[in-house]
Protein backbone atom coordinates (compact mmCIF):
# COMPACT_ATOMS: atom_id res chain seq x y z
CA UNK A 1 0.00 0.00 0.00
CA UNK A 2 0.55 3.32 -0.80
CA UNK A 3 1.96 4.88 2.16
CA UNK A 4 -0.36 8.04 1.26
CA UNK A 5 -3.12 5.82 1.60
CA UNK A 6 -2.13 4.17 4.96
CA UNK A 7 -5.21 5.13 7.53
CA UNK A 8 -3.69 7.26 10.13
CA UNK A 9 -5.36 8.67 13.35
CA UNK A 10 -5.80 12.84 13.77
CA UNK A 11 -2.35 12.32 16.15
CA UNK A 12 -0.51 10.78 13.22
CA UNK A 13 -1.52 13.02 10.70
CA UNK A 14 -0.95 16.37 12.41
CA UNK A 15 2.40 15.52 13.55
CA UNK A 16 2.92 14.16 9.70
CA UNK A 17 1.92 17.84 8.26
CA UNK A 18 4.11 19.46 10.52
CA UNK A 19 7.48 17.36 9.19
CA UNK A 20 6.31 17.22 5.95
CA UNK A 21 5.23 13.80 5.94
CA UNK A 22 2.73 11.71 4.13
CA UNK A 23 2.86 9.23 6.71
CA UNK A 24 4.05 8.50 10.28
CA UNK A 25 4.23 5.44 12.59
CA UNK A 26 3.72 4.80 15.99
CA UNK A 27 6.93 4.77 17.68
CA UNK A 28 8.94 6.81 15.38
CA UNK A 29 10.69 10.12 16.62
CA UNK A 30 10.55 12.96 14.42
CA UNK A 31 11.62 16.61 14.47
CA UNK A 32 8.87 18.85 13.40
CA UNK A 33 7.54 22.80 13.56
CA UNK A 34 5.48 23.87 16.48
CA UNK A 35 2.98 26.33 15.31
CA UNK A 36 2.57 27.89 19.01
CA UNK A 37 5.25 27.70 22.12
CA UNK A 38 4.02 28.71 25.39
CA UNK A 39 5.76 29.07 28.93
CA UNK A 40 4.54 30.63 32.08
CA UNK A 41 6.18 32.16 35.45
CA UNK A 42 7.22 28.95 36.42
CA UNK A 43 8.91 27.40 33.57
CA UNK A 44 9.65 30.32 31.30
CA UNK A 45 13.05 31.38 33.76
CA UNK A 46 14.72 28.56 33.11
CA UNK A 47 13.75 28.20 29.59
CA UNK A 48 15.42 31.57 29.17
CA UNK A 49 18.19 30.73 30.74
CA UNK A 50 18.86 28.03 28.31
CA UNK A 51 17.66 29.89 25.47
CA UNK A 52 20.71 32.05 26.22
CA UNK A 53 22.68 28.82 26.37
CA UNK A 54 22.16 27.54 22.93
CA UNK A 55 23.41 30.91 21.52
CA UNK A 56 20.29 31.99 19.56
CA UNK A 57 19.93 35.80 19.75
CA UNK A 58 16.20 35.98 18.26
CA UNK A 59 13.23 33.84 18.76
CA UNK A 60 11.99 31.79 16.08
CA UNK A 61 8.67 33.57 15.71
CA UNK A 62 7.70 37.09 17.55
CA UNK A 63 4.04 35.91 16.78
CA UNK A 64 4.35 32.35 17.47
CA UNK A 65 5.51 32.02 21.34
CA UNK A 66 2.91 32.87 24.17
CA UNK A 67 4.07 34.20 27.53
CA UNK A 68 1.31 33.98 30.35
CA UNK A 69 1.87 35.22 33.85
CA UNK A 70 -0.78 32.99 35.70
CA UNK A 71 1.21 30.32 38.22
CA UNK A 72 1.96 32.46 41.18
CA UNK A 73 0.76 35.81 39.48
CA UNK A 74 -0.16 38.27 40.70
CA UNK A 75 3.34 38.02 42.36
CA UNK A 76 2.52 36.18 45.52
CA UNK A 77 6.30 37.10 46.83
CA UNK A 78 9.54 38.76 46.12
CA UNK A 79 10.72 35.78 44.38
CA UNK A 80 7.81 34.99 42.76
CA UNK A 81 8.00 38.68 41.07
CA UNK A 82 11.73 38.29 40.18
CA UNK A 83 10.85 35.61 38.28
CA UNK A 84 7.55 37.59 36.72
CA UNK A 85 9.94 40.47 36.01
CA UNK A 86 12.77 38.56 34.29
CA UNK A 87 10.20 37.28 32.05
CA UNK A 88 8.33 40.23 31.43
CA UNK A 89 12.12 41.70 30.25
CA UNK A 90 12.61 38.67 28.22
CA UNK A 91 9.35 39.04 26.00
CA UNK A 92 9.92 43.14 25.80
CA UNK A 93 13.34 42.68 24.01
CA UNK A 94 12.49 40.14 22.08
CA UNK A 95 9.22 41.44 20.74
CA UNK A 96 7.31 39.01 21.57
CA UNK A 97 3.60 40.04 20.43
CA UNK A 98 1.58 37.17 23.02
CA UNK A 99 2.91 38.55 26.29
CA UNK A 100 -0.21 38.95 28.68
CA UNK A 101 0.39 41.32 31.90
CA UNK A 102 -1.96 41.45 35.12
CA UNK A 103 -5.10 42.36 34.20
CA UNK A 104 -4.85 41.09 30.32
CA UNK A 105 -3.68 38.18 31.12
CA UNK A 106 -5.66 34.52 32.53
CA UNK A 107 -5.17 31.24 33.44
CA UNK A 108 -3.03 30.24 29.77
CA UNK A 109 -5.38 27.29 28.76
CA UNK A 110 -8.75 29.18 28.74
CA UNK A 111 -7.01 32.02 27.58
CA UNK A 112 -5.26 31.29 24.69
CA UNK A 113 -7.86 29.69 22.72
CA UNK A 114 -10.54 32.47 24.01
CA UNK A 115 -8.05 34.70 22.18
CA UNK A 116 -7.87 32.20 19.05
CA UNK A 117 -4.01 31.72 19.36
CA UNK A 118 -4.75 27.96 19.45
CA UNK A 119 -6.51 26.62 15.97
CA UNK A 120 -7.36 22.99 14.85
CA UNK A 121 -4.72 20.95 13.18
CA UNK A 122 -1.83 22.85 14.80
CA UNK A 123 0.76 21.52 16.77
CA UNK A 124 1.27 22.97 20.11
CA UNK A 125 4.09 22.69 22.93
CA UNK A 126 3.55 24.42 26.12
CA UNK A 127 6.01 24.10 29.64
CA UNK A 128 2.64 23.37 31.15
CA UNK A 129 1.28 19.57 31.83
CA UNK A 130 -2.11 20.69 30.59
CA UNK A 131 -1.40 22.35 27.70
CA UNK A 132 -3.08 19.14 26.39
CA UNK A 133 -6.00 20.90 27.10
CA UNK A 134 -6.32 22.54 23.07
CA UNK A 135 -7.26 18.97 22.33
CA UNK A 136 -10.21 20.11 22.89
CA UNK A 137 -10.29 22.10 19.42
CA UNK A 138 -8.93 19.74 17.28
CA UNK A 139 -5.06 20.25 17.80
CA UNK A 140 -1.99 17.95 18.44
CA UNK A 141 -1.07 20.01 22.10
CA UNK A 142 1.30 18.78 24.64
CA UNK A 143 3.07 19.67 27.76
CA UNK A 144 6.67 19.53 27.29
CA UNK A 145 9.93 20.62 29.99
CA UNK A 146 11.45 24.13 30.03
CA UNK A 147 14.37 23.12 27.87
CA UNK A 148 12.02 22.04 25.40
CA UNK A 149 10.67 25.10 24.99
CA UNK A 150 14.04 26.70 25.01
CA UNK A 151 15.18 24.89 22.21
CA UNK A 152 11.76 25.36 20.24
CA UNK A 153 11.71 29.29 21.03
CA UNK A 154 15.27 29.14 19.04
CA UNK A 155 14.55 26.88 16.34
CA UNK A 156 10.64 26.40 15.61
CA UNK A 157 11.67 22.88 16.09
CA UNK A 158 11.17 19.85 18.62
CA UNK A 159 11.69 16.06 18.44
CA UNK A 160 8.33 14.25 19.12
CA UNK A 161 7.77 10.52 19.34
CA UNK A 162 4.42 9.40 17.32
CA UNK A 163 2.29 8.46 19.90
CA UNK A 164 -0.04 5.25 19.04
CA UNK A 165 -4.00 6.25 19.95
CA UNK A 166 -6.46 5.44 22.42
CA UNK A 167 -10.33 5.56 21.36
CA UNK A 168 -12.89 6.49 23.78
CA UNK A 169 -16.16 6.12 22.43
CA UNK A 170 -18.92 8.19 24.59
CA UNK A 171 -22.98 7.01 24.31
CA UNK A 172 -25.87 7.26 26.43
CA UNK A 173 -27.54 10.68 28.24
CA UNK A 174 -25.57 12.50 30.96
CA UNK A 175 -27.53 12.44 33.92
CA UNK A 176 -28.57 15.51 35.27
CA UNK A 177 -25.62 18.13 36.29
CA UNK A 178 -23.13 16.24 35.24
CA UNK A 179 -20.32 17.41 32.98
CA UNK A 180 -17.18 16.70 31.04
CA UNK A 181 -15.51 16.76 34.68
CA UNK A 182 -16.91 13.98 35.48
CA UNK A 183 -16.66 12.05 32.28
CA UNK A 184 -12.82 12.17 32.37
CA UNK A 185 -12.49 11.49 36.60
CA UNK A 186 -14.71 8.57 35.41
CA UNK A 187 -12.20 7.73 32.16
CA UNK A 188 -9.44 8.18 34.55
CA UNK A 189 -10.85 5.61 37.60
CA UNK A 190 -11.20 2.98 34.58
CA UNK A 191 -7.83 3.50 33.01
CA UNK A 192 -5.69 4.57 35.86
CA UNK A 193 -2.96 6.99 36.17
CA UNK A 194 -0.63 5.69 33.51
CA UNK A 195 -3.30 3.98 31.46
CA UNK A 196 -2.41 6.65 28.30
CA UNK A 197 0.99 6.88 29.27
CA UNK A 198 2.43 7.85 26.57
CA UNK A 199 -0.64 7.91 24.07
CA UNK A 200 -3.09 10.05 22.20
CA UNK A 201 -6.58 9.85 23.53
CA UNK A 202 -9.00 10.47 21.33
CA UNK A 203 -12.28 11.24 22.79
CA UNK A 204 -15.28 9.97 20.15
CA UNK A 205 -18.98 9.09 20.13
CA UNK A 206 -22.49 10.31 19.62
CA UNK A 207 -22.20 11.81 23.41
CA UNK A 208 -19.23 13.98 22.67
CA UNK A 209 -20.88 15.34 19.94
CA UNK A 210 -23.75 17.33 22.34
CA UNK A 211 -20.81 18.01 24.46
CA UNK A 212 -20.00 21.60 25.38
CA UNK A 213 -17.14 23.26 24.60
CA UNK A 214 -16.22 24.09 28.02
CA UNK A 215 -16.84 20.05 29.16
CA UNK A 216 -14.10 18.88 26.08
CA UNK A 217 -11.52 21.64 27.68
CA UNK A 218 -12.33 19.79 30.79
CA UNK A 219 -11.48 16.45 29.56
CA UNK A 220 -8.42 17.31 26.69
CA UNK A 221 -6.83 19.53 30.43
CA UNK A 222 -6.88 16.05 32.09
CA UNK A 223 -5.57 13.63 29.19
CA UNK A 224 -2.36 14.31 31.53
CA UNK A 225 -3.88 12.63 34.42
CA UNK A 226 -3.77 9.17 33.30
CA UNK A 227 -0.56 9.80 31.58
CA UNK A 228 -1.56 10.84 28.28
CA UNK A 229 0.23 13.37 25.56
CA UNK A 230 -2.76 14.41 23.80
CA UNK A 231 -6.15 14.22 24.36
CA UNK A 232 -8.21 14.87 21.07
CA UNK A 233 -11.67 15.88 19.65
CA UNK A 234 -12.38 15.81 16.13
CA UNK A 235 -13.47 19.30 14.71
CA UNK A 236 -17.74 20.26 14.45
CA UNK A 237 -20.08 22.13 14.96
CA UNK A 238 -19.65 22.77 18.05
CA UNK A 239 -16.15 23.79 17.87
CA UNK A 240 -16.50 25.90 14.42
CA UNK A 241 -19.08 27.82 16.42
CA UNK A 242 -16.65 28.72 18.92
CA UNK A 243 -14.22 29.47 16.80
CA UNK A 244 -16.39 31.97 14.61
CA UNK A 245 -15.76 35.06 16.65
CA UNK A 246 -12.08 34.04 18.33
CA UNK A 247 -10.15 33.85 15.05
CA UNK A 248 -10.53 34.49 11.48
CA UNK A 249 -7.69 32.86 10.19
CA UNK A 250 -7.86 29.83 8.33
CA UNK A 251 -7.62 26.25 9.51
CA UNK A 252 -6.96 22.94 8.39
CA UNK A 253 -9.22 19.99 9.89
CA UNK A 254 -7.51 16.25 10.57
CA UNK A 255 -9.92 13.55 10.79
CA UNK A 256 -8.57 9.94 11.63
CA UNK A 257 -9.60 7.56 9.03
CA UNK A 258 -12.16 4.95 9.64
CA UNK A 259 -9.80 2.28 9.48
CA UNK A 260 -7.07 3.71 11.39
CA UNK A 261 -4.98 1.51 14.08
CA UNK A 262 -6.19 2.08 17.64
CA UNK A 263 -3.92 0.08 20.37
CA UNK A 264 -7.28 0.07 22.53
CA UNK A 265 -10.84 0.90 22.20
CA UNK A 266 -13.16 1.54 25.35
CA UNK A 267 -17.07 2.36 25.40
CA UNK A 268 -18.21 3.85 27.54
CA UNK A 269 -22.13 4.62 28.81
CA UNK A 270 -22.48 7.88 29.83
CA UNK A 271 -26.46 7.09 30.94
CA UNK A 272 -24.25 4.88 34.05
CA UNK A 273 -22.23 7.61 35.67
CA UNK A 274 -23.07 9.93 38.35
CA UNK A 275 -21.83 12.71 39.52
CA UNK A 276 -17.86 11.98 40.59
CA UNK A 277 -15.04 13.25 43.26
CA UNK A 278 -11.65 11.71 43.09
CA UNK A 279 -10.39 10.77 46.07
CA UNK A 280 -7.03 11.50 47.84
CA UNK A 281 -4.36 11.01 46.57
CA UNK A 282 -4.53 10.13 43.35
CA UNK A 283 -7.16 11.61 40.19
CA UNK A 284 -7.76 7.82 39.46
CA UNK A 285 -9.32 7.25 43.20
CA UNK A 286 -12.82 8.42 41.07
CA UNK A 287 -16.01 7.79 43.40
CA UNK A 288 -19.82 8.16 42.86
CA UNK A 289 -19.79 11.65 44.98
CA UNK A 290 -22.93 10.49 46.83
CA UNK A 291 -21.17 7.60 48.64
CA UNK A 292 -18.63 10.10 50.15
CA UNK A 293 -21.31 12.33 51.84
CA UNK A 294 -19.80 11.90 55.29
CA UNK A 295 -16.61 14.21 54.39
CA UNK A 296 -16.55 17.06 56.03
CA UNK A 297 -14.72 19.88 54.46
CA UNK A 298 -12.78 23.26 54.73
CA UNK A 299 -12.18 24.77 51.62
CA UNK A 300 -14.05 24.79 48.28
CA UNK A 301 -11.74 25.58 44.77
CA UNK A 302 -13.86 26.50 41.58
CA UNK A 303 -11.63 27.47 38.87
CA UNK A 304 -8.25 26.27 37.14
CA UNK A 305 -7.73 25.62 34.03
CA UNK A 306 -9.89 22.79 34.34
CA UNK A 307 -12.98 24.17 35.12
CA UNK A 308 -12.97 28.13 35.25
CA UNK A 309 -14.73 28.64 32.47
CA UNK A 310 -18.56 29.94 31.85
CA UNK A 311 -20.03 26.66 31.51
CA UNK A 312 -18.45 25.91 35.20
CA UNK A 313 -19.77 29.54 36.80
CA UNK A 314 -23.00 29.01 35.52
CA UNK A 315 -23.51 25.61 37.28
CA UNK A 316 -21.80 27.07 40.08
CA UNK A 317 -24.43 30.10 40.30
CA UNK A 318 -27.46 28.08 39.51
CA UNK A 319 -26.62 26.19 43.27
CA UNK A 320 -25.35 29.17 45.04
CA UNK A 321 -27.92 31.36 43.77
CA UNK A 322 -30.00 32.16 46.88
CA UNK A 323 -28.32 30.15 49.15
CA UNK A 324 -25.29 30.42 52.15
CA UNK A 325 -22.00 29.11 52.14
CA UNK A 326 -21.60 26.93 55.15
CA UNK A 327 -19.99 29.01 57.83
CA UNK A 328 -17.14 26.14 58.40
CA UNK A 329 -15.70 26.71 55.48
CA UNK A 330 -14.10 29.06 53.07
CA UNK A 331 -15.62 28.69 49.28
CA UNK A 332 -12.66 30.35 46.74
CA UNK A 333 -14.68 30.92 43.08
CA UNK A 334 -11.57 32.06 40.46
CA UNK A 335 -12.76 33.22 36.64
CA UNK A 336 -9.93 31.46 34.52
CA UNK A 337 -9.46 34.99 32.41
CA UNK A 338 -10.90 38.41 32.54
CA UNK A 339 -13.71 38.05 29.75
CA UNK A 340 -14.89 34.62 31.55
CA UNK A 341 -15.17 37.39 34.88
CA UNK A 342 -16.44 40.09 33.19
CA UNK A 343 -19.19 38.02 31.43
CA UNK A 344 -20.10 36.39 35.37
CA UNK A 345 -20.62 39.71 36.46
CA UNK A 346 -22.58 40.77 33.62
CA UNK A 347 -24.79 37.77 34.19
CA UNK A 348 -25.30 38.46 37.54
CA UNK A 349 -23.26 35.17 38.72
CA UNK A 350 -20.49 37.36 41.02
CA UNK A 351 -23.08 38.48 42.70
CA UNK A 352 -24.73 35.09 43.22
CA UNK A 353 -21.49 34.60 44.78
CA UNK A 354 -20.50 37.12 47.43
CA UNK A 355 -24.20 37.19 48.62
CA UNK A 356 -23.50 33.71 49.50
CA UNK A 357 -20.74 34.23 51.17
CA UNK A 358 -17.90 32.92 48.52
CA UNK A 359 -15.02 35.17 47.84
CA UNK A 360 -13.90 36.06 43.90
CA UNK A 361 -10.59 36.63 43.15
CA UNK A 362 -8.86 37.33 40.04
CA UNK A 363 -7.61 34.45 37.53
CA UNK A 364 -4.35 32.81 38.63
CA UNK A 365 -3.26 29.51 39.21
CA UNK A 366 -2.74 29.98 42.63
CA UNK A 367 -4.63 27.53 44.78
CA UNK A 368 -4.11 24.43 42.27
CA UNK A 369 -0.78 24.02 43.35
CA UNK A 370 -0.65 24.88 46.95
CA UNK A 371 0.97 28.51 45.85
CA UNK A 372 -1.37 31.23 47.02
CA UNK A 373 -4.78 32.47 46.86
CA UNK A 374 -6.11 29.17 49.23
CA UNK A 375 -3.24 26.90 50.80
CA UNK A 376 -4.59 24.24 52.89
CA UNK A 377 -3.33 23.65 56.63
CA UNK A 378 -2.35 20.87 58.46
CA UNK A 379 -5.27 18.31 58.37
CA UNK A 380 -7.56 20.86 56.35
CA UNK A 381 -9.28 19.37 53.50
CA UNK A 382 -10.66 20.89 50.25
CA UNK A 383 -13.56 19.67 47.63
CA UNK A 384 -11.71 21.32 44.46
CA UNK A 385 -12.49 21.57 40.61
CA UNK A 386 -8.64 21.61 39.74
CA UNK A 387 -7.12 18.64 38.52
CA UNK A 388 -4.55 17.36 40.70
CA UNK A 389 -5.13 15.86 44.39
CA UNK A 390 -1.79 14.17 45.03
CA UNK A 391 -0.23 14.67 48.32
CA UNK A 392 0.25 18.33 49.34
CA UNK A 393 -0.52 19.66 46.27
CA UNK A 394 -2.73 22.22 47.66
CA UNK A 395 -0.83 22.90 50.84
CA UNK A 396 0.53 21.08 54.08
CA UNK A 397 1.60 17.36 52.76
CA UNK A 398 -1.19 16.44 55.63
CA UNK A 399 -4.04 18.01 53.61
CA UNK A 400 -6.44 16.60 51.49
CA UNK A 401 -7.87 17.52 47.95
CA UNK A 402 -11.01 15.86 46.77
CA UNK A 403 -11.74 16.77 42.73
CA UNK A 404 -14.66 17.15 41.08
CA UNK A 405 -16.76 19.19 39.20
CA UNK A 406 -18.32 22.52 39.72
CA UNK A 407 -21.72 20.95 40.57
CA UNK A 408 -20.25 19.05 43.56
CA UNK A 409 -17.97 21.41 44.25
CA UNK A 410 -20.91 23.96 45.20
CA UNK A 411 -23.18 21.75 46.62
CA UNK A 412 -20.26 20.62 49.08
CA UNK A 413 -20.03 24.80 49.84
CA UNK A 414 -23.11 24.71 50.87
CA UNK A 415 -23.24 21.59 53.24
CA UNK A 416 -20.08 22.06 54.45
CA UNK A 417 -19.03 18.30 53.49
CA UNK A 418 -19.13 16.29 49.89
CA UNK A 419 -22.44 16.89 48.90
CA UNK A 420 -24.58 16.60 45.84
CA UNK A 421 -27.08 19.36 44.19
CA UNK A 422 -30.21 17.42 44.97
CA UNK A 423 -29.43 17.40 48.51
CA UNK A 424 -28.93 20.86 48.86
CA UNK A 425 -31.39 22.58 46.78
CA UNK A 426 -34.88 21.31 47.95
CA UNK B 1 28.82 5.01 30.12
CA UNK B 2 28.86 3.26 34.01
CA UNK B 3 27.26 4.64 36.74
CA UNK B 4 27.76 2.46 39.92
CA UNK B 5 26.02 3.14 43.23
CA UNK B 6 23.72 2.17 46.13
CA UNK B 7 19.85 2.42 46.10
CA UNK B 8 17.13 4.61 47.59
CA UNK B 9 13.57 2.62 46.59
CA UNK B 10 10.49 4.17 45.77
CA UNK B 11 7.26 3.40 45.09
CA UNK B 12 4.72 3.51 41.88
CA UNK B 13 3.16 7.07 41.24
CA UNK B 14 5.79 9.30 42.66
CA UNK B 15 4.47 12.57 41.38
CA UNK B 16 6.55 15.95 40.32
CA UNK B 17 4.51 17.34 43.58
CA UNK B 18 6.91 15.12 45.76
CA UNK B 19 9.75 15.40 44.13
CA UNK B 20 9.55 19.26 44.22
CA UNK B 21 6.64 20.91 45.97
CA UNK B 22 5.37 23.30 44.38
CA UNK B 23 5.98 26.36 47.22
CA UNK B 24 9.64 25.56 46.22
CA UNK B 25 8.91 26.92 42.47
CA UNK B 26 9.65 30.62 42.56
CA UNK B 27 13.47 29.97 42.39
CA UNK B 28 16.02 28.56 39.25
CA UNK B 29 18.61 27.85 41.23
CA UNK B 30 19.21 24.29 41.52
CA UNK B 31 21.37 23.75 44.25
CA UNK B 32 18.10 25.59 46.01
CA UNK B 33 15.92 23.05 44.78
CA UNK B 34 18.04 20.07 45.65
CA UNK B 35 17.73 21.17 49.19
CA UNK B 36 14.07 20.07 48.89
CA UNK B 37 13.56 17.38 46.89
CA UNK B 38 11.90 14.84 48.01
CA UNK B 39 10.94 16.84 51.69
CA UNK B 40 7.72 16.02 51.70
CA UNK B 41 7.61 12.81 50.36
CA UNK B 42 10.99 11.08 52.38
CA UNK B 43 12.14 13.34 55.65
CA UNK B 44 15.39 11.27 55.45
CA UNK B 45 16.48 11.55 51.39
CA UNK B 46 19.27 13.85 52.15
CA UNK B 47 20.60 12.06 54.44
CA UNK B 48 20.73 8.84 52.05
CA UNK B 49 21.45 10.62 49.10
CA UNK B 50 25.01 11.51 50.61
CA UNK B 51 25.67 7.36 50.18
CA UNK B 52 22.98 6.51 47.75
CA UNK B 53 23.22 7.65 44.04
CA UNK B 54 20.39 5.57 42.37
CA UNK B 55 16.97 5.95 42.45
CA UNK B 56 14.89 3.00 41.88
CA UNK B 57 10.83 2.65 41.64
CA UNK B 58 7.61 1.72 40.35
CA UNK B 59 5.62 2.66 37.74
CA UNK B 60 4.70 5.91 36.29
CA UNK B 61 7.94 7.74 38.48
CA UNK B 62 7.27 11.74 37.79
CA UNK B 63 3.58 12.19 36.85
CA UNK B 64 2.31 15.11 37.34
CA UNK B 65 3.58 18.90 36.26
CA UNK B 66 6.23 19.71 33.39
CA UNK B 67 8.10 21.18 35.89
CA UNK B 68 11.78 20.39 35.04
CA UNK B 69 12.71 21.84 38.79
CA UNK B 70 11.74 18.31 39.44
CA UNK B 71 14.93 16.28 37.23
CA UNK B 72 17.12 19.41 38.00
CA UNK B 73 16.89 19.00 42.03
CA UNK B 74 17.30 15.04 41.43
CA UNK B 75 20.33 15.36 39.72
CA UNK B 76 21.51 18.66 41.96
CA UNK B 77 21.58 16.39 44.56
CA UNK B 78 23.81 14.22 43.60
CA UNK B 79 21.33 11.34 41.71
CA UNK B 80 23.73 9.48 38.98
CA UNK B 81 20.56 7.97 37.48
CA UNK B 82 16.75 6.48 38.24
CA UNK B 83 15.79 2.81 37.18
CA UNK B 84 12.08 2.89 37.47
CA UNK B 85 9.23 0.29 35.71
CA UNK B 86 7.91 3.41 33.41
CA UNK B 87 8.47 6.71 33.42
CA UNK B 88 5.71 9.61 33.30
CA UNK B 89 6.38 11.28 29.75
CA UNK B 90 7.27 15.02 30.12
CA UNK B 91 9.48 13.62 33.12
CA UNK B 92 11.49 11.46 30.90
CA UNK B 93 12.01 14.04 27.99
CA UNK B 94 12.90 17.09 30.81
CA UNK B 95 15.54 14.04 32.43
CA UNK B 96 17.16 13.45 28.64
CA UNK B 97 17.11 16.51 28.12
CA UNK B 98 18.82 17.54 31.23
CA UNK B 99 21.35 14.82 31.21
CA UNK B 100 20.16 13.05 33.84
CA UNK B 101 19.94 9.19 32.89
CA UNK B 102 16.74 7.50 33.26
CA UNK B 103 16.59 3.95 32.29
CA UNK B 104 13.48 1.83 31.84
CA UNK B 105 12.89 -1.87 33.41
CA UNK B 106 10.16 -3.29 34.86
CA UNK B 107 12.18 -6.62 36.22
CA UNK B 108 15.25 -4.31 37.53
CA UNK B 109 12.58 -2.10 39.05
CA UNK B 110 10.64 -4.95 40.90
CA UNK B 111 13.91 -6.40 41.89
CA UNK B 112 16.50 -4.25 43.26
CA UNK B 113 15.87 -3.58 46.87
CA UNK B 114 16.59 -0.62 49.00
CA UNK B 115 19.72 0.02 49.32
CA UNK B 116 21.22 -2.71 47.25
CA UNK B 117 24.87 -1.56 45.11
CA UNK B 118 24.19 -1.40 41.37
CA UNK B 119 26.00 -1.16 38.49
CA UNK B 120 24.16 0.40 34.87
CA UNK B 121 26.31 -0.15 31.72
CA UNK B 122 24.55 2.56 29.80
CA UNK B 123 26.65 1.59 26.53
CA UNK B 124 25.57 -2.57 26.74
CA UNK B 125 22.19 -1.86 27.82
CA UNK B 126 22.57 -3.51 31.43
CA UNK B 127 21.84 -3.25 34.97
CA UNK B 128 23.82 -5.14 37.54
CA UNK B 129 22.41 -5.95 41.18
CA UNK B 130 25.41 -6.80 42.83
CA UNK B 131 23.88 -7.38 46.17
CA UNK B 132 21.16 -9.56 44.70
CA UNK B 133 23.57 -11.10 41.47
CA UNK B 134 21.60 -10.56 38.90
CA UNK B 135 21.83 -9.27 35.17
CA UNK B 136 18.95 -7.67 33.85
CA UNK B 137 18.46 -5.73 30.15
CA UNK B 138 17.46 -2.21 30.04
CA UNK B 139 15.04 -1.12 27.05
CA UNK B 140 17.14 0.65 24.42
CA UNK B 141 16.55 3.76 24.08
CA UNK B 142 16.03 5.00 20.30
CA UNK B 143 18.90 6.61 18.56
CA UNK B 144 17.86 10.00 18.33
CA UNK B 145 17.66 9.69 22.28
CA UNK B 146 20.84 8.65 22.73
CA UNK B 147 22.56 11.28 20.49
CA UNK B 148 21.25 13.78 23.23
CA UNK B 149 22.31 12.17 26.22
CA UNK B 150 26.18 11.60 24.46
CA UNK B 151 26.21 15.35 23.57
CA UNK B 152 25.13 16.04 27.00
CA UNK B 153 21.65 17.21 27.08
CA UNK B 154 19.08 18.81 24.84
CA UNK B 155 20.74 22.50 24.71
CA UNK B 156 24.63 21.03 23.43
CA UNK B 157 23.10 18.83 21.03
CA UNK B 158 20.57 22.25 19.53
CA UNK B 159 24.18 23.91 19.67
CA UNK B 160 25.92 21.36 17.81
CA UNK B 161 23.51 20.60 15.34
CA UNK B 162 22.38 24.31 14.44
CA UNK B 163 20.56 24.77 11.20
CA UNK B 164 20.41 21.20 10.21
Amino acid sequence: MNVKNKPQTIAQKILANHCSRDYVHAGEIVNADVDIVLGNDITLPIAIEEFNKIGARNVFDREKVVVVPDHFAPNKDIKSAQQCKFMKEFAREQGIKNYFEVGKMGIEHALLPELGLVLPGNLIIGADSHTCTYGAIGAASTGVGSTDVAVAMATGKLWFMIPGTIKFIYSGNLKKWVTGKDLILYTIGLIGVDGALYKSMEFTGPAIKKLSIDSRFTMSNMAIEAGGKFGIFEVDRVTREYLKVRSDRDYKIFKSDPDAEYEKIYNIDCSEIELQVAAPHLPSNARNAKNLRNIVIDQVVIGSCTNGRIDDLKIAAEILSGREVNGNLRTIIIPATQSIYLEALKRGYIEIFIKSGCVVSTPTCGPCLGGHMGVLAEGERAVSTTNRNFVGRMGHPKSEVYLSGPAVAAASAIAGRIATPEEVMQ
Amino acid sequence: MMIRGKVIKYGNNVDTDAIIPARYLNTTEDKELALHCFEDMDKDFKEKVKERKIIAAGSNFGCGSSREHAPISIKASGVKAVIAESFARIFFRNAINIGLPVVTSAEAADFIKDGDEVEIDLSSGKIKDITGNKIFNINPLPEFIQKIIISGGYINFTRENKGR
